[in-house]
């Protein structure tokens, strides 16, 4: 026993050491399954106040491009309102129930802080689970796809980035419906990759590539960006490049878009695994 | 004179403030993140306990992860540093001991000592921290690539800082 404490105390470094970087990769791992995103929650509110208070200075700087952006999409909301389009009762037939047929809901919040520059991304935005902001929201811009919503704290929410090596999403070419999977290399935060689309298919540059809505975390038909280079590689898919159409660097405002009958889909889709 | 543990105390939460407001938001060219902050790591006392530079490190590693959103990424990183930098200081010992009563700055040891010990120790963290963050092998060059050149701005901005912060100090 005496031994085994002088062994201890002559090699306290070591130990401590080996100690702490086991703690620390233990965090990491557990951490990288984004799903448990839950470490987060105890820390968030006090780091997302912080960032609260510096971006609240901050924002000053981009205000006008800003105002630009939100007056811009105005005028694009104002363009599909219903009293726009000239009614016609055969196709506009009254539905007094609404709730029952809404599919996803929307509402808005404000990045105040993000990284593009990190192999594993994230945005923090300024609402939580206060406002029904809950995980596995997506999360969108007016020009295109962000993120999924990770963590909730009761004032703040923690986004992975489309930016993030975990980030996986179903995406498919609006030209002809051929659906695969999006994700991520790390180098450039403006382009992303596509794969799974087989290769006898016609891929041209500048093709327009949106959100599958296979997911049940956003709806079909969101822009994602531009086909910018593809080339079959190895077996008998593309790998395509796409150019993002949305600017992290510039993000601020941005949408949250809650599905309504996300339950009811998974319930049915885990029936048929069964 | 301010004592050493609340002086290094101040300089560790200035850098971890400078470090999440300021650093983390600078990308040249999508290769470059400068880490900054293991600047308290180098700078702590000779006579440091070497259970506190590991505390230490570990505790400015998982305050940068806290503000990243990377639990245990940098805390491990620094870890591994703050571990590594008793053997480093012996390998670059100047003739027989380091004074008593000197700081490893530029000041007492020299431009070139310090360099070298920044730079070893600066590239060990950062190859740590890169490969850690990506996780995977697939990019080993392009990675490598990246742990050089932010290295070496790292280093840059590291002996920037105590030309501007330690000049007068005797």
């Amino acid at each position: 026993m005496r031994s085994l404490l002088r062994i201890i105390i002559i090699y306290h470094f070591q130990i401590l050491f080996v100690i702490l970087e086991v703690i620390s990769i233990s965090l990491l791992l557990n951490h990288n399954n984004f799903q448990k995103a839950r470490f987060l929650n105890i820390t968030q509110s006090i780091t997302g106040r912080i960032y609260d208070k510096i971006d609240n200075t901050t924002a000053y700087l981009s205000l006008k491009k800003t105002n630009y952006r939100l007056s811009e999409e105005n005028a694009k909301l104002k363009n599909i309102l219903e009293r726009t389009y000239r009614s016609d009762e055969l196709f506009f037939f009254g539905e007094s129930d609404s709730i029952h047929h809404q599919h996803y809901f929307y509402t808005s919040a404000k990045v105040i802080n993000q990284t593009v520059n990190k192999q594993h991304n994230f945005l923090t935005l300024n609402k939580g689970s206060d406002v029904g902001i809950r995980p596995e929201m997506g999360v969108v811009s007016p020009n295109g796809v962000i993120g999924i919503v990770v963590g909730v704290s009761k004032q703040f929410s923690t986004v992975i980035s489309l930016l993030n090596l975990d980030f996986r999403v179903s995406a498919k070419l609006e030209k002809n419906n051929y659906f695969g999977s999006l994700h991520w290399d790390g180098k450039d935060y403006r382009k992303v990759k596509l794969d799974e689309i087989p290769y006898h298919i016609d891929v041209n540059v500048g093709d327009t590539v949106i959100t599958s809505g296979y997911s049940s975390i956003f709806p079909e038909g969101i822009i994602i960006g531009t086909v910018s280079n593809s080339e079959v590689k190895g077996g008998n898919f593309y790998e395509i490049e796409i150019d993002l159409s949305v600017d992290f660097k510039s993000l601020v405002y941005v949408e949250l878009i809650g599905n309504l009958q996300r339950k009811e889909q998974i319930e049915l889709e885990e029936l048929g695994n069964d | 004179m301010i004592n050493p543990v609340s002086r290094n105390i101040f300089r560790m939460f200035i850098l971890i403030l400078f470090q999440v407001l300021v650093l983390n938001n600078i990308q040249v060219s999508g290769y470059i993140n400068p880490y900054m902050y293991v600047l308290f790591i180098l700078l702590l006392p000779f006579e440091t306990p070497r259970w506190l530079l590991l505390i230490s490190g570990f505790a400015i590693g998982i305050s940068i992860d806290l503000f990243a959103n990377t639990p245990g990424m940098h805390a491990s990183a620094t870890v591994f540093m703050a571990f590594l930098r008793p053997y480093v200081l012996n390998l670059f010992m100047p003739h027989d001991e380091y004074e008593p009563g000197s700081y490893p700055r530029i000041y007492y040891y020299g431009f070139t000592w310090f360099l070298k010990y920044s730079l070893v120790l600066v590239f060990l963290h950062h190859t740590f921290l890169f490969y850690v963050e990506t996780f995977r092998m697939t990019f080993f060059f392009h990675t490598m690539l990246r742990v050089l050149l932010s290295t070496l701005f790292s280093v840059f901005l590291i002996i920037l800082s105590q030309f501007f912060i330690y000049r007068k100090q005797k």
